[in-house]
């Protein structure tokens, strides 16, 4: 009985262990493959044209100043946004869990961005942040600015070209946008683990004398770790690899001002047929996503076999 | 059991059924207002004609393109090509297509419907490799025209249209001084700014040096492109400061809200402001860009013929039909273009697209750059990089210098 449920589990996983071999690793690998060769036109590969080149393309982008540009504005994206993800998320986690009146319904507003996808997110945004015709004929937030008499505080928004140092402030509305997406996703996650903490532990606290405050970055914290982790791998790998977003919002700016890695491999591929560089950005993307979620793999195995 | 059988049998009946049907697969990008009406219309008269055939309309949606081209080109690589399908005339399916070997030749189509002699030599020429014909075009936009706004023209006191760069910086100035901006841009997607310079450059190298560059006859180290540059740089002093917020929808509406003066576009923003309520001749003006009177700056779209097409015989009836004058004329007129063909019905349209008629038939046609008829798509995208640099920057040279770069890149003469 034993051997034959063995056999069934096998019959019943075997096609998708082939079917992710081929279309996962057997792409990633094609992928690898693509970029250290020189396809950069369309019938390269079809007229076997396709030199291996080594590190050319690689060398050539980490050159290419739209490209570092995109690693800057990945780097300060990433950055930004799992703050400011991270902190609204616990804070409003912290609210709703008080239990005050009409949290629910705050609860399910706060989730509700997260049934939108980053498009409409991305178009949504993008009028609210649009800068008219500054000063004659603001529009979005920048003619609620001058309504209220502070025409002072008009400024470009996404379409501003001003950098402070590398940061491209344009990235600041993107940033806002994304973090409006997601908070509420991440308090969710906090919320689970406010209300998975037993309320033992914070009795045996407050018996001993805990301010609330103590209580708070003593004990609930800690206990909240694991989930601050998963929140900075999940929001890590999709802000290392956002497209739509960026895209839909602002057209990657100008002066390549909002640009990042994904929109460049998208144009390089599908709108110069310069596949090899294409596939370059690509396993880069990979590796940096690799980074993040490789140690998260790695500890959760850990935890398992103990 | 027996029924999951029963079921399965059934989807597999139903699939083969689907498979043997006598189909035909039309590729497009034509989803949105205008385009998707005249092409469900050229469908319903192709039925008129093949009741038995039935169409299947894979239509991908997005500006421009973009992404059908990216579903396009994954198909095409993939082997698995659609019957027929849309794409700009010129170097996007020569370079792309033809030069791999991915496309059947079409000439005698042409030639066995009566048709090789009825449309404009030039345009033949942009549409053939190596003296074969590679796709029937069905419509033709004209890149270089200016749409303005009559009444803000009558406040600034235009009383003619102008004709050279002074005269219509003059007219851009008086505009700006009286609040409006002077020509609207909307570059949110890019291809806006380098569709401006492209007119430019003609402008100012003229149509037979134009047309030279991409012959490889004529070098892009030329004073005229540096000019065009500069003149670029004048220009942008007159566009609204939140020109990369903005689609060129949102720009030719500026021109409709009387915000804006003019603005420069194809003729499918004409379609665009009829929608929006706009007589032509009445509540706007057109005039083509200064310097580029006797050009005819092209942007056609044209059917092709891919190599193992499933219903290759459905897909011939479709482009024999596709070349005739009552297909031209049925999806013209709504689409806002004008037919490709030069012996169309003219009373079918409105007095702008007769006067577009009337140059095409007459002025040298040049085909565009970012509309993939002149170059491969590796210089068009690099070109509309540079530029979209260029208009932040405002570098002539810097920009003239990345120019040269991009030409050699792509094997046209620099010097």
């Amino acid at each position: 009985m034993r051997k034959k449920n063995l056999f069934i589990g096998l019959l019943v996983i075997t096609p998708s262990i082939i079917a992710i071999a081929i279309f996962v690793y057997g792409f990633i690998g094609w992928t690898v493959r693509t970029s250290f060769s020189n396809w950069n036109s369309f019938s390269a590969l079809l007229r076997g044209q396709y030199k291996f080149v080594g590190l050319r393309n690689y060398i050539r982008l980490f050159q290419d100043s739209r490209f570092q540009t995109d690693l800057w504005n990945t780097f300060f994206f990433t950055l930004l946004f799992l703050l400011g993800t991270i902190a609204l998320g616990i804070i409003m986690a912290i609210l709703v869990d008080k239990g005050l009146k009409g949290s629910r319904f705050f609860q399910n507003l706060f989730l509700f961005p997260m049934a939108i996808s980053f498009v409409v997110t991305g178009t949504v945004w993008s009028w609210i942040f649009a800068p008219g015709n500054i000063p004659q004929n603001p529009q979005g937030l920048n003619l609620l600015l001058s309504k209220l008499g502070l025409e002072k505080l008009m400024w470009g928004w996404y379409t501003s070209t001003h950098s402070i140092g590398k940061f491209n402030v344009a990235l600041i509305p993107v940033i806002i946008a994304a973090i409006w997406q997601l908070s509420g996703y991440t308090m969710a996650m906090y919320l689970a683990g406010l209300r998975g903490i037993s309320e033992d532990i914070i009795e045996a606290a407050r018996v001993d004398g805990a301010s609330e405050w103590k209580i708070f970055w003593k004990i609930k914290m800690p206990l909240l770790t694991p989930i601050t982790l998963s929140a900075m791998i999940i929001l890590g790998h999709i802000s290392l690899k956002i497209f739509d977003l960026v895209f839909s919002m602002t057209g990657s700016g100008p002066n390549f001002v909002t640009d990042v890695p994904a929109i460049y491999m998208f144009e390089l591929t599908f709108r110069s047929n310069r596949y090899a560089m294409g596939s370059a950005i690509a396993i880069i993307m990979l590796c940096f996503v690799a980074v993040v979620i490789i140690p998260y793999l790695a500890t959760n195995l850990r935890g398992e076999r103990r | 059991m027996k029924k999951i059988l029963i079921i399965t049998i059934a989807i597999i009946l139903s699939l083969s059924i689907f498979a043997t049907e006598n189909a035909l697969e039309i590729f497009s990008w034509w989803t949105g207002g205008g385009e998707e009406e005249g092409l469900l219309a050229l469908f319903n008269l192709f039925n008129k004609y093949y009741p038995d055939i039935h169409i299947i309309n894979a239509a991908v949606a997005g500006g421009a393109g973009t992404n059908a081209k990216a579903v396009l080109k994954t198909r095409m690589l993939g082997g698995n090509p659609p019957d027929s399908f849309q794409v700009h005339a010129g170097m996007e399916l020569t370079d792309t297509y033809v030069i791999p070997g991915l496309m059947e030749p079409i000439t005698w189509i042409l030639k066995e419907i009566g048709a090789y002699d009825k449309f404009p030599k030039d345009l033949i020429e942009i549409v053939s490799y190596k003296g074969e014909v590679y796709s029937v075009p069905v419509n033709v936009h004209r890149a270089n025209v200016v749409f303005y706004n009559k009444k803000i023209a009558k406040e600034i006191g235009m009383t003619k249209e102008p004709t050279t760069w002074p005269e219509f910086l003059t007219y851009l100035d008086k505009a700006k001084k009286m609040g409006y901006v002077g020509i609207a841009l909307g570059d949110k997607n890019k291809w806006t700014s380098l569709h401006l310079f492209e007119s430019i450059m003609l402008a100012e190298l003229g149509p037979e040096k134009y047309n030279k560059l991409w012959k490889g006859e004529a070098s892009f180290n030329d004073p005229a492109i540096k000019q065009a540059l500069s003149i670029l740089k004048d220009i942008l002093a007159y566009v609204n400061s939140d020109h990369s917020a903005l689609t060129w929808q949102d720009a030719t509406r500026m021109v409709f809200e009387g915000k804006a003066f003019c603005n420069m576009m194809g003729d499918w923003a004409e379609g665009y402001l009829k929608t929006l309520g706009w007589k032509p001749g009445i509540d706007f003006g057109w005039f083509a860009l200064p310097g580029t009177q006797d050009a005819f700056m092209l942007v056609s779209d044209t059917f092709g013929l891919p190599k193992n097409a499933p219903h290759r015989e459905n897909a011939i009836k479709w482009l024999k039909f596709l070349a005739t004058v009552e297909a031209q004329d049925t999806f013209n007129p709504i689409k806002g273009s004008i037919p490709a063909r030069i012996d169309a019905d003219k009373s079918k349209y409105d007095v702008y697209l007769k006067w577009s008629m009337n140059d095409f038939s007459t002025k040298a046609i040049c085909p565009s750059i970012i509309h993939g008829s002149a170059a491969p798509e590796s210089f068009a995208t690099a070109l509309m990089d540079a530029i979209n640099i260029f208009v932040t920057e405002q570098n002539v040279n810097q920009t003239f210098k990345e120019i040269l770069w991009i030409a050699e890149d792509n094997g046209y003469l620099t010097d």
